[in-house]
């Protein structure tokens, strides 16, 4: 029989008795219904979580390390700590990722501790450099204020807990902590809670610092190799120098510790940290231009080394951040600057724990969502029997007309397919309406709750074509048996039925 | 044995045997039958109830398998078809028409007649001037859109014959057509059949036990007692 005929008779047959299909397609529609919506909420919940990551920035980000300076990451490159296996993380190897196709940018981690002189009074902070393309943060177009005018900008955006801090406001709703260092008689006290932090825009602050300052050997210069008499201000380098490659003909041999201040002012607030808090640059009270940062040269956690002269006399950094087009470069980048002898980390390492996480998530969600289609597939099977009950008759007359045993099968195997495609139709619909009402009702809450709103409930289009594909081949199974039973129906005893 | 008015044999049936267990017993519908049907012959196949016509009958329809023996149709054994081949044969050799009409009630008098085209993959255009053509010829042409409860009994009839001859088979099979008509509507079924077999050429076997009618009709009635057969001739006087 033709595919159109048996769609014609297997409507036909379903219209005939109208209520019983009906309501076991209602059946189906509920199934699928329940499927959508739980696999909605699923992907719904994955979504909100995938964006939330996706906006840390964190997805286009490599960070490179030095072998030497990661222990533990893992065993084997613990063990990869010597000089000769690992290369240090200095300008070099920063122009050299920055060769690799698909970078973007590659800029050092600079955070620093610094003490901040404002209004009199002085507190402890951590001072982060941000570069130029941090602008594009979700953290600054909520700021107030403006962003920095230039790279090298002597400005200073702050966060608003450490505004409040300097205006004696507490961070949040509770009472008021006692400033730091500020002085009682300093007559601040009383009008502070009045000020708002917005007050603090175009203000300067004092920042006071750690600069590193590179000990030159006098003796490098001259011809010969004398080994150097010892710093001017330390003598542990020529403690070291025993075993060192050639000390006297080293340039560099040592660092000191210089305080210095710099003058900054405060151009914006912002409320959270950029990159949600998730880079470690972007870790502090405040921000400065990342370009400004390296030019404070600060003392920095490689600076240690650096004095020892571990591997070579020029400056390190303890991590580089290389940013890439997108998140669909980060893995080659990474591979790339593994094979350049140093130690990377992305998002996407976290990320891999995630998606098998949401991938166990909605399987489960999946299987309990499929229950009630389960039980509606039941309804089929008892609905499509009571048909060959009721049609018996039917069935020999048309074996009788040259029906073959595969029409009579495929004439109810149509009839429980287009029972699954309505089903799964009406399903589709009814899940993503439930989706709505329940998204609606739970910005309602949050509404109500100051939160912004949230959408926890999403159904991809991948799940409106599977949920209706799922639907009729749960249907198509369910025939297998009525169809079977029909098809083997003797006409000869099928005629005879009144 | 068998006389055939025509040269080639439409239906041989070589020592055809049904039987069928019922508990501890057996019973022999069809006990080693043979016979042979002309091309174009009218037979009737007489017997009282339960003698095995109707169970002969559906043999030859393709409708049931023998236990033993063999039926030929134009040369094929239809005891050794396939359900697939059996199917065909049902749908383009033979055309059946049964006592209770068997229309199917929730099909309009076209859609039924339409049937076995669509079984056939006849094309749309085909299958309804096809189907219209046959109840035209039935003088049903006024009546296409009707249910089958909206007819009468010899209408129905009469659309059972359309249905049995849109696929133009060369066998038209009849059980008891005549049972649940008056005499004068049986009479206008059975001119019918005659006129199919003589205008078409369509080899007819009909089952009765109305005597009279078979001798007006057939060419030739065949005796069936216990499952065997038992005389075969041509009527007295001859159709007519």
């Amino acid at each position: 029989m033709k595919r159109q005929d048996l769609l014609e008779l297997a409507t036909r047959n379903l219209r005939e008795s109208v209520l019983r299909n009906s309501l076991t397609t209602a059946g189906v529609a509920v199934g699928v219904a329940s499927l959508v919506a739980t696999l909605s909420l699923g992907a719904g919940l994955q979504l909100m979580a995938s964006e939330r990551v996706q906006t840390s920035g964190l997805f286009d980000t490599v960070v490179v390390y030095s072998r030497r300076d990661i222990r533990g990451f893992d065993r084997q490159q613990a063990r990869a700590t010597s000089t000769e296996d690992s290369r240090p993380l200095n300008e070099a190897a920063r122009r050299e990722i920055a060769q690799i196709p698909g970078v973007d940018e590659v800029n050092p981690e600079i955070r620093f501790q610094v003490e901040v002189r404002h209004d009199g009074s002085s507190y402890f902070a951590t001072v982060a450099g941000l570069p130029p393309s941090s602008r594009k943060n979700d953290a600054f177009e909520k700021m107030r204020g403006a962003y920095f005018s230039g790279p090298e900008a002597e400005e200073a955006i702050l966060h608003l807990d450490f505004a409040r801090e300097l205006l004696g406001l507490p961070e949040s709703d509770g009472p008021a902590p006692a400033a730091p260092g500020k002085p009682e008689d300093a007559g601040a006290g009383d009008a502070a809670p009045k000020a708002r932090p917005e007050s603090l825009m175009g203000q300067e602050l004092v920042l006071r610092y750690a600069e590193r300052v590179s000990m030159r050997n006098p003796d490098a210069a001259r011809a010969g190799g004398t080994p150097p008499r010892g710093a001017t201000n330390g003598g542990n380098s020529s403690g070291a120098s025993a075993d060192s490659a050639s000390p006297a003909t080293d340039p560099l041999v040592g660092i000191s510790i210089v305080r210095r201040e710099k003058r900054l002012r405060i151009t914006g607030i912002i409320e959270t940290e950029p990159f949600g808090g998730m880079r470690n640059f972007a870790r502090g009270r405040v921000f400065i231009p990342l370009a400004l940062a390296e030019k404070l040269n600060t003392v920095q956690s490689s600076s240690l080394r650096d004095a020892l002269g571990l591997a070579s006399n020029d400056k390190t950094y303890f991590s580089l951040l290389v940013r890439v087009p997108s998140p669909a470069d980060v893995q080659r980048v990474q591979e790339a600057i593994k094979k350049m002898g140093f130690t990377t980390w992305s998002i996407h390492d976290v990320t891999r724990t995630l998606r098998r996480f949401f991938a166990v998530f909605d399987l489960f969600l999946g299987i309990f969502g499929s229950l009630a289609l389960a039980v509606a597939s039941l309804g089929i099977i008892n609905t499509l029997v009571m048909a060959i009950l009721e049609r018996r008759r039917e069935i020999g007359i048309m074996k009788a007309l040259g029906a073959s045993d595969r029409d009579v099968k495929q004439l109810f195997f149509a009839e429980a397919g287009a029972m699954g495609l309505a089903g799964g139709l009406a399903g589709v619909a009814l899940g993503w309406l439930i989706g709505r009402v329940i998204n609606l009702g739970t910005n309602l809450w949050l509404q109500s709750q100051g939160s912004p709103p949230e959408q926890i409930w999403f159904t991809p289009l991948w799940l409106v074509g599977g949920a209706v594909a799922f639907s009729v081949l749960v249907s198509l199974a369910a025939g297998i048996y009525p169809a079977a039973r029909a098809a083997r129906l003797d006409p000869v005893q099928a005629l005879r039925y009144e | 044995m068998e006389m055939t008015r025509q040269n080639g044999a439409a239906v041989r049936a070589e020592a055809v045997e049904r039987h069928y267990r019922m508990g501890e017993s057996l019973i022999r519908a069809v006990d080693g039958v043979s016979l042979e049907i002309g091309e174009g012959e009218f037979v009737a196949l007489l017997g009282s109830s339960g003698s095995g016509k109707s169970t002969l009958m559906n043999l030859i329809a393709g409708l049931d398998r023998p236990s033993g023996g063999a039926i030929l149709v134009r040369g094929r054994d239809l005891a050794k078809m396939t359900p697939e081949e059996l199917a065909r044969h049902r749908r383009h050799t033979v055309g059946m028409v049964f006592q209770s009409f068997n229309l199917i009630p929730s099909m309009t008098l076209v859609e039924n007649v339409e049937l076995p085209l669509r079984f056939a993959e006849a094309e749309r255009g085909e299958r309804q001037s096809r189907a219209r053509e046959a109840l035209e010829r039935v003088r049903l042409g006024a009546r296409l859109a009707h249910r089958p409860s909206e007819l009468s009994g010899g209408e129905q009839q009469r659309g059972a014959l359309a249905r049995a001859l849109v696929n133009r088979p060369s066998i038209l099979v009849a059980d008891e057509p005549t049972g649940n008509l008056d005499s004068n509507t049986g009479q206008e079924i059975l001119n019918y059949i005659r006129e199919f077999n003589e205008t078409m050429k369509m080899t007819v076997l009909m089952v009765t036990h109305e005597r009279a009618l078979a001798e007006r009709y057939a060419h030739r009635i065949l005796f069936l007692a216990d499952g065997k057969l038992v005389s075969s001739g041509a009527p007295a006087g001859g159709p007519r």
